[in-house]
């Protein structure tokens, strides 16, 4: 596949462009920060990315999704990072609608699906149980019991826990060999009994929750995948996770050399625009690479999840590793060259340098992909 | 995008190169010697490496995308790609290196007349004449629009004096593609030409520059009243700068693409694992492990972005400025890759004579790459270009 945008997708990401500057800009982020909202995100406001049909881009039409592909939703989060809008599309319409695609099981996409395209329903996944991402350390259990499963265990970092209909969850059956990593995914309903919800507000304003499985009961079909199957499912569901991610980091790095670009012309010192200063044309003109670099490795990785390419694994350790690396230098550039103001909170840089921390966080930072990187390549 | 015809052009591209590359030529080069420059002075290795010049020249495929009418194989860009897929299928190496077909040729396409092109790119195509170029002088390196060598209209023929430095390969080039001053009143772009000459012709001096690798692949060359017959300056006369820009951006293309490892050639960690072997499945030296990961992360970074920048090319878009950028990170790409063999290798990495380390190869190597970032522009004026043209900083 080449590596240029067709016209549909075009068409999306500039339809995402305008709908965000217009809709939701930095300072519909900046409102909810300042009210200190409850969940994260605004419910009207996701109710219209619904109505653009947003939380149903990956979906078959079948269930009444649009079916543009990962490379239509990345091209949406990506825009989302340079406007910094939040919504539950990560935790929803990437996560958990993948979670239930990749499964594979009929019933249970027939049953949630719909409901993820109409806006009804919110999913997320819980799978860390450290604070460092290992996602194949569970000791979260459950023991089969009356046709069902007996689950406990505790859950760290799960995204818009708050307002989820239902939890991703990992856990490992007692009879599973340990050492082979085997798991299982569960699908557990909010409100189940023994499911404790507690929200902290993390720097992002986002609301990162730890879950509490106190002999929680889910019957079999409850169960996502083969049992003792999952961590290959869970992997898939994580990769596709974590380039969505990378794309949403890509779009806060071209926003703030954007940013700072402007800055470097308008902003003058000694009687001339700082941007005619080499020492600083010379960064900006790295960052200028690094940026492109990221561009084309999250256009692949993309690519590879609609094409359903062996690649997608290292690709996306590819993409998180890199575009975390090159948000971080975007996000650490920007306020450096804007000097002073950038450092002020009334000035936006702080959103989103403090936004692209939380994403390198979650699914594995830099280093972690690029210890995976270089194990997938066999070194 | 595979339709009826490039399918047929594909078997056909198969079967031509079943049937004519010779079965040395399929096979990674072992050294610098094994590629082919073709030209007056040059010893064929085998037999196998002439033949293949022969058919791939008769063919027009040392210059695959150059019009049939002067040699050229006349293929569009999709064919290109069939034939170098093909090519790199078979492991076939290129026929020909020629400065004559990556650089002097395309300026040639684009700026030369009817005349010109008819005695000047046939040879090229059939490797005969081995081309130099005279860009830099002493004083002209990174501000090579102050280049001084006079050339003094004299009527039928141009009296060219001074000096060039830097110029690759000097000693074994047939003929010069020189720029050349014309015009000392004129602001220093105005009174730039280009021109063409024999190095046969009296007058010229070449003189090799040893470098810290110990090698000579750079000749300084001195003219004395060298007389240029004026029918051999190329373009507008006093507009040669615009032609020395045009090629440059060709020369950055070329160097910027050293910056991935080529078909055949062992990749930084596979050299790491036969070296330093695993342990537990990892490399057996957790440092310069992540050192590789991170070096290869940017690495395929690269190569995809080149790979995108070849379909926007394809989709219409123009490249530009940012042929700056693909130079100034695949030549640090290089330098790096090099740091990283060197570091690999320990001690071994020391040999500098012997026949065990081909006379020190990979220590030559590594030191030949520092040059990387100097020739063709420097990463500073690359990335100056960067800032001006792309970014649209001031002065």
């Amino acid at each position: 596949m080449t590596l240029v945008l067709n016209e549909e997708q075009v068409m999306l990401r500039d339809a995402a462009s305008d709908f965000l500057n217009s809709r939701a800009p930095v300072s519909h982020f900046r409102e909810l920060r300042d009210n200190r909202d409850e969940i994260g995100f605004s419910t009207g406001l996701w109710a219209e990315m619904v109505e653009m049909g947003w939380s149903s881009i990956i979906i078959p039409e079948q269930y009444g999704g649009l079916d543009y592909g990962y490379t239509g939703l990345g091209l949406v989060l990506q825009e989302c990072g340079r406007t910094l809008s939040p919504s539950p599309l990560i935790s929803t319409s990437l996560l958990g609608a993948s979670a239930l695609l990749l499964s594979g099981n009929e019933g249970q996409c027939e049953h949630w699906l719909p409901g993820i395209c109409s806006g009804e329903t919110l999913l997320t996944t819980a799978f860390d149980e450290s604070p460092l991402h290992r996602p194949a350390l569970v000791n979260t259990v459950a023991v089969p019991e009356d046709g069902g499963y007996r689950i406990n265990g505790a859950k760290l970092a799960v995204p818009d826990g708050k307002t989820a209909d239902a939890f991703i969850i990992s856990a490992r059956t007692p009879e599973a060999d340990a050492s082979n990593g085997s798991l299982s995914l569960f699908l557990v309903p909010a409100g189940t009994t023994g499911l404790h919800l507690d929200s902290t507000p993390v720097l992002d304003n986002r609301h990162l929750c730890s879950l509490k499985l106190e002999d929680v009961f889910v019957s079999q079909a409850h169960r996502l995948g083969q049992a003792d199957q999952g961590l290959q499912l869970l992997e898939a569901v994580l990769d596709r996770g974590r380039i969505g991610m990378a794309a949403e980091m890509l779009g806060i790095a071209q926003e703030c050399f954007k940013r700072t670009v402007e800055y470097l012309k308008e902003r003058k010192q000694f009687g001339v625009p700082i941007g005619s200063f080499q020492a600083l044309q010379h960064r900006a003109a790295t960052l200028f690479g690094e940026i492109e670099l990221s561009k084309s490795v999250v256009l692949r990785a993309l690519q590879a999840i609609d094409e359903n390419s062996d690649q997608v694994p290292v690709l996306a350790s590819l993409a998180k590793a890199k575009c975390g690396l090159t948000a971080e230098l975007a996000t650490a550039e920007s306020i450096q060259m804007h000097g002073g103001i950038g450092m002020t909170d009334e000035f936006d840089l702080g959103f989103f340098i403090k936004r692209w921390r939380s994403l390198n966080q979650q699914l594995g930072d830099a280093r972690y992909h690029l210890d995976r990187f270089a194990s997938l390549r066999g070194y | 995008m595979m339709n009826d015809d490039t399918g047929t052009f594909r078997d056909e591209v198969r079967q031509w190169l079943e049937e004519n590359c010779p079965e040395e030529m399929r096979s990674p080069m072992l050294s610098d010697k094994d590629a082919c420059w073709g030209g007056r002075n040059f010893t064929f290795q085998s037999e196998a490496q002439r033949l293949w010049l022969e058919r791939m020249s008769a063919r027009g495929w040392t210059a695959p995308d150059w019009p049939t009418e002067y040699g050229g194989g006349g293929l569009d860009s999709e064919q290109l790609k069939i034939l170098k897929q093909e090519m790199a299928r078979i492991k076939a190496r290129p026929a020909l290196y020629s400065f004559g077909i990556s650089m002097l040729g395309p300026a040639l396409l684009k700026y030369g007349n009817e005349e010109q092109k008819q005695k000047f790119l046939p040879p090229i195509v059939r490797g005969e004449i081995r081309w130099a170029q005279g860009y830099s002088e002493p004083n002209a390196g990174s501000d090579l629009a102050n280049l001084q060598a006079p050339a003094v209209d004299m009527g039928d023929h141009y009296l060219l004096n001074g000096s060039k430095i830097w110029t690759s390969y000097g000693d074994e080039g047939d003929w010069m593609f020189c720029l050349v001053r014309t015009d000392q009143q004129a602001p220093k772009h105005r009174g730039i030409s280009f021109m063409l000459f024999d190095m046969k012709t009296p007058g010229i001096t070449v003189r090799p520059i040893k470098l810290i690798s110990g090698r000579s692949p750079f000749c300084e060359v001195f003219f004395e009243d060298v007389k240029i017959p004026r029918e051999q300056q190329v373009g507008e006369l006093n507009k040669g700068w615009e032609i020395a820009k045009y090629l440059l951006t060709h020369e950055r293309e070329m160097i910027s693409w050293s910056g991935l490892s080529t078909s055949g050639t062992r990749s930084v960690s596979e050299t790491a694992t036969d070296f330093i072997g695993l342990n537990q499945a990892k490399l057996d030296d957790a440092m310069l492990r992540g050192d590789i990961a991170r070096f290869e992360m940017n690495e395929m970074a690269f190569a995809l972005t080149i790979e995108r920048a070849r379909d926007e090319v394809k989709a219409g878009v123009s490249l530009g400025a940012v042929s700056s950028w693909f130079k100034f990170y695949g030549t640090e790409l290089n330098k790096q890759r090099y740091n990283l063999l060197m570091d690999i290798h320990g001690i071994e990495a020391l040999a500098w004579r012997g026949a065990e380390s081909q006379d020190g190869k990979l220590a030559r190597d590594w030191l030949r790459t520092k040059g990387n970032s100097i020739e063709g522009g420097t990463s500073e004026i690359q990335l100056n270009i960067v800032a001006k043209h792309i970014l649209g900083l001031p002065g």
